[in-house]
């Protein structure tokens, strides 16, 4: 299957999927006014992968900023990969915060208590 | 009075109250970015904590998306048939204040004013415990109907939001809010 490599932009995140290493990244700002539209094609990824999923994947995520609108479609990218979790595969979340953004620390403790995957936070100096 | 006058007037009235940023108008997607960039780039010539900007930025992303969502037309007879909306950025001593207005159907009204006056009435431990539950299991209308972003921009604030709605006639009300963002 093919990955996923999006460039960001100022109103959406860099994007790399990969089906082979197992890595995958969201990093920088996903305040898009339609989410959906830019979650889409991650959520069809997803589905893909899952039905060939490595032992262990792992979820970097590297948010500046998310809006609401996002944060709906994030819930939803977890979802799906707890389901990889639920078949037996190792899942993990890498969930990066800068030091003093405590924001973002709750945002992925508020994920952590909704989804049944390990989330590790990492604090970071600058994202 | 003079032309003149009044530009002056609003100026001053600008000035005393610290506005940083005023627009009325249609709240497109292009002017919602020019809108985050420049209120970004004021902040860093304060010099303002880096909590302080993200938590503005934050709150201002869901105040302009809401009005860019939710963009009605204000009612016959007030002598406008455009879609318009107006936004202010203003600096106090404590703090910021996010100033949006915009017309709503009043039956939306009723419904905002009800959704604001729970979310007032609650602890941060309460707002952050309800805003994790509509992100779980709520499921959003389409256009969010007050939902997650209003819940999202009082858990940031952390302060009591202000609103107010004025009725106008033909169903329509005009809706005010005041999202407070204090400094450390």
């Amino acid at each position: 299957m093919e990955n996923i490599s999006i460039d960001g932009t100022p109103k959406t995140p860099t994007v790399n999927f990969n089906s082979e290493s197992g890595v995958l990244l969201i990093k920088g700002r996903s305040i898009p006014e339609n989410s959906i539209d830019f979650y889409k094609p991650l959520f069809q990824w997803i589905d893909t992968y899952a039905q060939s999923a490595k032992d262990k994947t792992e979820v970097h995520m590297q948010l500046e900023y998310f809006n609401t609108s996002s944060s709906k479609c994030i819930l939803d990218v977890f979802k799906k990969l707890e389901q990889i979790k639920k078949a037996g595969k190792d899942v993990s979340v890498i969930w990066h915060y800068e030091e003093d953004d405590e924001d973002m620390l709750e945002a992925g403790e508020d994920y952590d208590a909704i989804i049944d995957i390990d989330f590790d936070m990492v604090k970071v100096e600058e994202l | 009075m003079t032309q003149i006058q009044e530009i002056f007037d609003l100026y001053d009235t600008m000035e005393k109250k610290n506005i940083m940023l005023s627009f009325k108008g249609d709240m497109s997607s292009e002017l919602l970015s020019s809108i985050l960039l420049i209120i970004e780039r004021k902040l860093d010539l304060f010099g303002e904590s880096a909590k302080v900007k993200k938590r503005m930025f934050n709150i201002l992303v869901e105040c302009l998306q809401n009005l860019h969502h939710h963009i009605e037309r204000p009612p016959e007879g007030s002598g406008e048939d455009t879609p318009s909306v107006i936004v202010m950025v203003a600096k106090n001593v404590t703090g910021y204040s996010i100033i949006t207005g915009n017309f709503v159907l009043t039956n939306n009204a009723d419904m905002l004013k009800e959704r604001l006056e729970e979310i007032n009435g609650m602890t941060k431990d309460e707002v952050k415990d309800l805003y994790k539950s509509v992100l779980a299991n709520g499921k959003m209308s389409e256009k969010g109907g007050g939902g997650l972003g209003m819940i999202d921009i009082a858990r940031k604030s952390g302060e009591k939001l202000e609103f107010g709605f004025i009725p106008f006639a033909n169903g329509s009300s005009f809706f005010s809010l005041n999202v407070k963002v204090k400094q450390d």
